[in-house]
């Protein structure tokens, strides 16, 4: 059990993320303290749950693109609800962002599945859409941190045993996610739905339907999101998580959920997001600019995909190998 | 004779076609663009000035010029979402090159040069590993422009030669600039390409059916290494002209328009899922989309509304064909 989960892509990872971590530790030790583990964690978390999201829909062979567009207007569009209304119960609005969040993750499925439209192509337009709507929302103005209410901005520092509620969200989600995945009918057939849509179809999975569901709870992760982004950094505006799309699908990508849809695991994606988040923590520990971060992220995912795909049998691409090619691995294995 | 490739892979590739039969792609651009035209010329006296449409086209030279071998990787079913950090990067090499006193030409070569390598490395990544390209180019997305902050950090550079200026500014007559010039003889040299020649044909084919392609001999690695080169090299004169016009350097150069570049090719009719799409349709969604921006630039509309337009354009455009069918194939059930 032990030596196959260090044997998987998520132990390997799992070990590259503890090195880099104790690594850093080695040369700062403040930084594998409890607080700062559980510090990573918590900064980690909207990052966690958007790549958890994003996960489903990259099962399902498709891509959303519009996570961090949706962030940014439900965020707005929350903030200046509390804005108006500062006295506005905690859980009506959770469950407004919620529902936001659910309606615009809706209409990109509605899309792909009614209309059969490439996500990419969907995606890309409702991004903008979402990004120029909060813009006529808000008229390009800022909510400050003095315009919100303090149960607004509380909310996610709030500590439960020392871990901030933002954490527990993450955790929450994780947990689900992993039941659901793992357990559930449902969960399963998002993995039927994109490793073969035909044999899906034939064995009774509306697979239209499936990647409906998967942009659904992409949409309605990215609307939690959205106010926890908004209450967490005490501001919104229109450039809120502007290019964090592509940190989330690096994320997948990182943690070894296929490009081309099927496979990837909730543990593989938490540990992807997490890495990012150790790299992006401990770049100013160890004294290096932030400015290489970017470049680090790069190569990583790079090198992730290449081990990737000289580990895993690309079933997809086997046939334009070259003949020997396929013989050896056809053998080694 | 350029699409007429008939594809039986999908149900929704099957539409596609469908919808080639009704009407093309290209002459309803055609309408759109008129009827922008007279649209702007109706709301702004000054729209119809022949420097004023001049000016225009400065919008999206640079854009376009990469659009048209973006078009034909994502007719051979790849896509390269790298094209802006390549910009960044080669930018950022030309500056350097400038700061130590090169002359105008061997800046520019270094721009071109290093956009040239990008794409090398991209196609490199994507057909000596088998990696999907859309997570190769995401990955050296971050790679490109990272390497940009890493050089240049939070810095701007703005020696560069005399004369330089000219690839971004220049007119080579009347009111015809270098980018225009530039952008219409590319424009010709990729139609020839595309539409004219067994490499284009290639292209399609790969396209469709990549596993066809290559068990009917064509060299699917290496068509597809020199497209993404391709994309390379227009990236890098891209990054020349926009230096140029700018006059300086930054890390966070052309950011963001990997998007609007993936825009104006879909927008021409190429499809996401390969195998279909002209030339002539990308240089129309071209001049359309600048013809817009620009219109809606002469009624002081701001920027981020425009994209709001391009957006609910992209998405119209891609289901109206889709609903079309469905309508016409409920007709057809009702008789």
């Amino acid at each position: 059990m032990l030596k196959r989960f260090i044997y998987s892509r998520e132990g390997v990872l799992s070990l590259i993320v503890l090195a880099m971590f104790f690594g850093v530790g080695i040369m700062s030790p403040e930084f594998i303290s409890l607080t700062n583990s559980i510090s990573i964690f918590n900064d980690t978390s909207i990052l966690i749950m958007l790549a958890l999201g994003q996960m489903l829909v990259i099962l399902t062979r498709c891509i959303d693109l519009s996570v961090a567009a949706n962030v940014a207007f439900t965020g707005m569009v929350v903030a200046m609800i509390n804005q108006y209304f500062p006295h506005m119960n905690m859980a009506l609005l959770i469950v407004f962002c919620l529902l936001i969040g659910a309606l615009l993750g809706a209409i990109n499925g509605l899309f792909v599945w009614l209309l059969k439209v490439p996500s990419i192509v969907i995606t890309l337009g409702t991004m903008s859409i979402y990004r120029g709507a909060t813009f006529l929302l808000s008229d390009g103005a800022w909510v400050n941190s003095h315009q919100m209410s303090e149960s607004f901005i509380g909310l996610p520092r709030y500590e439960i045993f020392s871990i901030p509620v933002l954490s527990w969200m993450a955790l929450a989600v994780i947990i689900v996610a992993f039941w659901a995945m793992k357990f559930s009918v449902w969960g399963r057939n998002f993995y039927a739905a994109g490793g073969n849509p035909m044999a899906a179809f034939y064995s009774g999975v509306n697979v239209g339907k499936v990647q409906f569901y998967a942009f659904l709870v992409s949409g309605t992760l990215s609307g939690l999101c959205g106010y926890l982004w908004v209450s967490r950094f005490a501001v919104a505006y229109v450039d809120v998580a502007n290019g964090f799309e592509l940190q989330v699908i690096a994320a997948c990508v990182i943690g070894g959920i296929s490009i081309v849809g099927g496979l990837g695991t909730v543990i593989g994606c938490v540990i992807g997001a997490l890495f990012i988040g150790v790299v992006n923590n401990a770049l100013p520990i160890i004294g290096v600019s932030p400015f290489w971060q970017m470049a680090i992220s790069g190569t990583v995912i790079i090198i992730a995909v290449i081990a990737n795909s000289t580990s895993d049998k690309d079933k997809a691409r086997i046939i334009l190998r070259k003949p020997d090619e396929t013989m050896d691995s056809a053998q080694a294995h | 004779m350029d699409t007429t490739i008939k594809k039986s892979v999908t149900p929704d590739v099957m539409l596609t076609s469908r919808l080639q039969k009704i009407f093309r792609w290209e002459t309803f651009l055609i309408l759109i663009v008129f009827l922008v035209c007279v649209m702007n010329s109706h709301l702004s006296p000054y729209f119809l000035d022949p420097w004023n449409l001049s000016d225009a086209t400065f919008n999206f030279t640079e854009k376009a010029l990469i659009a048209l071998p973006m078009a034909m990787l994502i007719i051979a079913k790849e896509i390269d979402i790298s094209v802006a950090a390549i910009i960044s990067l080669s930018s950022t090499l030309m500056g350097f090159v400038a700061q130590m006193g090169a002359p105008v030409y061997a800046v520019a070569f270094v721009g071109i040069l290093a956009g040239a390598a990008c794409g090398l490395f991209n196609g490199i990544l994507v057909t000596r590993f088998n990696i999907p390209s859309i997570v190769v180019t995401i990955g050296t997305m971050s790679l490109f422009r990272g390497i940009s902050y890493i050089l240049l950090g939070d810095q701007v550079v703005r020696d560069y030669p005399d004369g330089f200026e000219f690839f971004g500014q220049g007119y080579v007559y009347w009111v015809f600039s270098f980018e225009l010039v530039l952008f219409v003889f590319f424009a010709l040299v990729f139609y020839w390409l595309l539409h004219r020649t067994t490499f284009g044909r290639y292209t399609y084919a790969i396209g469709n059916n990549p596993t066809a392609s290559y068990y009917s001999g064509i060299k699917v690695d290496k068509h597809r290494l020199i497209l993404f080169s391709l994309v390379g090299v227009m990236s890098g004169i891209a990054s020349v002209l926009l230096t140029s016009r700018l006059g300086s350097t930054r890390p966070s150069i052309a950011m963001g328009w990997e998007l609007s570049i993936i825009t104006m090719v879909v927008l021409g009719g190429v499809s996401i899922l390969g195998g279909s799409g002209t030339i002539a349709g990308v240089v129309l969604a071209v001049i359309l989309m600048g013809l817009v921006t620009f219109g809606m630039g002469l009624l002081n509309i701001p920027g981020i509304v425009m994209t709001i337009i391009v957006g609910v354009m992209l998405i119209t455009v891609v289901s109206l064909p889709v609903l079309i069918t469905f309508y016409k194939n409920k007709k057809a059930k009702a008789l």
